[in-house]
């Protein structure tokens, strides 16, 4: 049997005390988190968004993605028969190692966003290794 | 035997009727976190005019190449695949959430459309198919004459 695709928007949570300046849907875009010893990958869908819309921003080691859509409405047409919203994507990441802030690669390709994100050097030789007694 | 019915009325149904009525209340309260009840893939919108229609569909990471769509008549049918991303040695998926694999589906527009002028462009992940009404589904005005 084929795989079943199943893509629903998931409206992001804000803190109650937070809010966003622009009236707007938000959604959370869905990710894919790849990771090996020396690096994370990124790869989120946002639909919608391109290079220019979207931000990064890494704070301590909270990972933000914020993209901003601008809705698209075919003129003299009306919104006939809706199964999905348009709005921003945001979410965020704790990532549980230290980033190279300096080579932090981002693209965004057909809607996807591609963030490469290496482990700092120093992360990497802090490691402790446990041993089994 | 009117009389029976009364004093044993079917207790499963009357149950199944009262278990029935308290998820509809529970579902009226408890929030919603999802914006949508799932649907097939690719959710899609259409935009509708009596010069046509204009279809919408999220389809983020792929190419033009990958994605066929055909129009007879009325129907439309909307087909792919979204690959999956190529790991290297020694990655592992912390999560994955982003859906792979072969779709296919099929809408059913309000009116036929003019098969020859279909266009399809794919733009920031969002594929966009105007569909324009056939000629001669039009409405057309119909004077009326005084006699």
């Amino acid at each position: 049997m084929e795989k079943q695709i199943e893509v629903t928007k998931e409206n992001a949570v804000q803190p109650e005390t937070v809010e966003r300046t622009r009236d707007r849907r938000v959604f959370v875009p869905q990710a894919d988190i790849i990771a090996n010893a020396d690096h994370y990958f990124v790869v989120a869908d946002i639909p919608g968004a391109d290079e220019k819309s979207v931000e990064i921003s890494l704070e301590k080691n909270v990972l933000t993605i914020t993209a901003t859509v601008e809705p698209n409405r075919p003129e003299g047409y009306s919104l006939g028969y809706a199964e999905y919203g348009i709005g921003d994507y945001q979410r965020s990441f704790v990532l549980s190692d230290e980033i190279d802030r300096s080579k932090i690669e981002a693209i965004v390709r057909n809607g996807v966003l591609y963030l490469h994100l290496p482990k700092a050097e120093e992360a990497q030789a802090r490691k402790i290794a446990v041993k089994a007694g | 035997m009117l009389y029976r019915r009364m004093r044993f009325p079917n207790v499963w149904e009357e149950m199944n009727q009262m278990q029935r009525e308290m998820e509809r209340l529970a579902s009226a309260f408890a929030p919603y976190r999802r914006s949508g009840y799932p649907v097939a893939f690719p959710a899609v919108n259409v935009w509708t005019s009596e010069q046509g229609h204009v279809l919408t569909a999220e389809l983020p990471g792929m190419n033009p190449d990958d994605i066929h769509i055909d129009v007879t008549g009325d129907t439309l049918t909307l087909s792919g695949e979204r690959k999956p991303e190529d790991l290297k040695e020694g990655a592992e998926y912390h999560r994955q959430e982003r859906g792979y694999g072969k779709f296919s589906r099929t809408i059913q527009l309000d009116f036929p459309v003019e098969v020859s002028k279909v266009e399809a462009k794919l733009e920031k992940g969002v594929l966009t198919v105007s569909l324009p009404r056939a000629e001669a589904d039009k409405p057309k005005k119909i004077v009326v004459k005084a006699s």
